[in-house]
């Protein structure tokens, strides 16, 4: 498998850092409660088709990308930096 | 029908034309007391149990394949009951247990064969962990042994120790480890439902969880609607999708993890041995194949095959074990659907729905709680409360905080473990 860094271009998938669902993204503010911060950290949606997660291309640029990735088909279908995926 | 030395070898002079389905094929009923959504190796032990401990009779499964076709038919069948901490090291050994009568209680050959399990360390840090870890099963009840590198060498004469950059410290030996065919469980306990009156029923997605009320009503299937007065999810990889049905969203991500085989040959590997630096492990078939495997792909995915970068992980790990594994040629790789929780330990609980109730998590490890998993299972369905060796095993353990199971002590964490 390859992910398109959106600065390197296609990597190995060997280069990167695997850290999650691009939920992971959206935290919770400090004071949002038990159960907000709970479903923030454990409970996933866990998709069986299109999903987007979180990869860090620590042996290369360094960027946190969000990889939009089929998990039934593994196909790859796209990447943007994390700060732009952030809205 | 019995199983017997006297039926095996009476077959055998006429022609092999007396054996008969081991089990029905039903239509489902419009209602049942119990439906049980899966038809795995948890699946089917839990419906066991439920008609053999407790009586209740009125039970289906519900399979939308094919009985035994997820990952009870997919992993590297190795047993043991050697956890560390609290809660998993009770559920193993009650499980352990349960796998050295299972030949008998359900009159099906298994072919649990005790062997013994190994791991071997490499350092002066890793055989510390293990006395620690071995002082905790023998604790527990269960047996442990640390091995000295000669005695290592006793037992497994083939694997490296020349290695220079992995020097064999010793090992962890839990002899009453092993391996058993894993089809053979599934069928073994679909068999015994069956004669006690448990409908397994094929072919027959659950589409759709009924809830009025917050009482569980039925289940939608891709058979019609079938009612039930409880139902219990068992999917392991599905788990996220099945509870979605009920409108729960689980602690669950669903990981590939991959095994291989290769041809058959003669006994070589006395154990199954676990290898210390990197993730690998490797047994012997009764067919002469050596089963290996290695870690997860590490990332979320239901393709049920994996990626070529762990392969290469796991052969290299082989070749550094045993160099001699070069020899052999690959037969298969394949894959399946991990059901990941963030501790790396199992849920079996009520939901917030009365009468729907949970089980999912066990991870790469669940073959060995097939078992254990069923028969806590039945208690927690047919009595509402938790049985004493599963009772550790709550879902509100990752909102609380209290009472995680994190075995490797990495963090309570999806992507650790
Ligand atoms: C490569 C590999 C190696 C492994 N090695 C080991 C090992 O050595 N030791 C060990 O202890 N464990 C091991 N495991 C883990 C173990 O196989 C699993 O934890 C365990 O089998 C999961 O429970 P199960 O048998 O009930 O799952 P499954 O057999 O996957 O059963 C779940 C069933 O639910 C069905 N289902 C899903 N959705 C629905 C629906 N909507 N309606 C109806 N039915 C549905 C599926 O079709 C499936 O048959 C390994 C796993 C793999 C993949
Ligand atoms: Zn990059």
């Amino acid at each position: 498998m390859r992910l398109p860094c959106p600065i390197c271009g296609d990597r190995d998938r060997r280069e990167f850092y695997y850290q999650g669902h691009a939920t992971m993204l959206n935290r919770p503010s400090a004071d949002a409660g038990t159960a907000t911060w709970d479903d923030y950290l454990h409970n996933r949606e866990n998709p069986a088709g299109e999903t987007r997660d979180l990869w860090h291309h620590e042996a290369g640029c360094g960027a946190w990308i969000v990889v939009t990735r089929n998990t039934v088909t593994h196909e790859v279908s796209g990447a943007v930096l994390a700060e732009k995926a952030k809205t | 029908m019995g199983y017997s030395g006297f039926k095996v070898i009476k077959e055998g002079l006429f022609g092999q034309k007396g054996w008969k389905p081991v089990w029905r094929n039903p239509d489902p009923k419009p209602e049942y007391d119990v439906i049980v959504i899966g038809g795995g190796g948890h699946g089917l032990s839990t419906a066991y149990y439920l008609a053999k401990e407790h009586g209740i009779t009125n039970v289906a499964v519900l399979e939308k394949g094919y009985l035994g076709g997820g990952n009870v038919g997919r992993n590297t069948t190795i047993v043991r009951a050697n956890y560390m901490l609290p809660g998993n090291s009770e559920f193993y050994s009650h499980s352990l247990k349960l796998w050295e009568g299972m030949e008998q209680d359900l009159n099906y050959n298994t072919m649990m064969s005790q062997r013994g399990v190994m791991m071997l360390c490499h350092s002066d840090g890793q055989r510390d962990y293990f006395a620690r870890r071995g002082n905790s099963m023998v604790n527990q009840g269960d047996d442990a042994e640390l091995l000295t590198p000669e005695q290592v060498r006793a037992e497994a004469p083939m694997i490296d120790f020349d290695n220079v950059r992995f020097p064999i410290y010793g090992g962890l030996m839990h002899r009453r480890g092993g391996t058993a065919r894993h089809d053979a469980v599934a069928w073994g306990y679909a068999r015994g439902a069956d004669q006690c009156g448990v409908d397994l029923i094929q072919n027959c997605e659950v589409t759709g969880i009924d809830i009025e009320g917050g009482v569980v009503r039925g289940v939608q299937t891709s058979r019609g609607a079938i009612r039930a007065k409880k139902v219990a999810i068992v999917v392991a990889g599905r788990s996220s999708q099945v509870a979605a049905m009920a409108g729960m969203r689980l602690p669950i991500e669903s990981h590939v993890l991959q095994a291989f085989v290769s041809e058959g040959l003669k006994p070589i590997l006395p154990s199954v041995i676990s290898f210390g630096m990197g993730h690998f492990y490797i047994s012997q078939s009764d067919k002469g194949g050596l089963v290996f495997g290695g870690d997860l792909d590490f990332y979320a995915s239901y393709a049920a095959r994996g990626n070529l970068p762990m392969k290469e992980h796991v052969m290299e790990a082989a070749m550094t074990l045993m160099p001699s594994i070069g020899k052999a040629r690959v037969l298969r790789s394949w894959g399946g659907i991990m059901d990941m929780s963030p501790d790396g330990s199992p849920i079996i609980d009520k939901t917030e729905t009365e009468g729907l109730f949970l089980n999912c998590g066990w991870c790469y490890g669940g073959f060995k709680a097939v078992p254990g998993s069923g028969y806590s299972y039945a208690h927690l369905i047919a009595k509402g409360e938790h049985h004493a060796p599963a009772a550790r095993f709550r879902l509100d353990r990752f909102r609380t905080g209290v009472g995680l199971m994190d075995e490797e002590g990495t963090g309570a964490q999806h992507n650790l473990h």
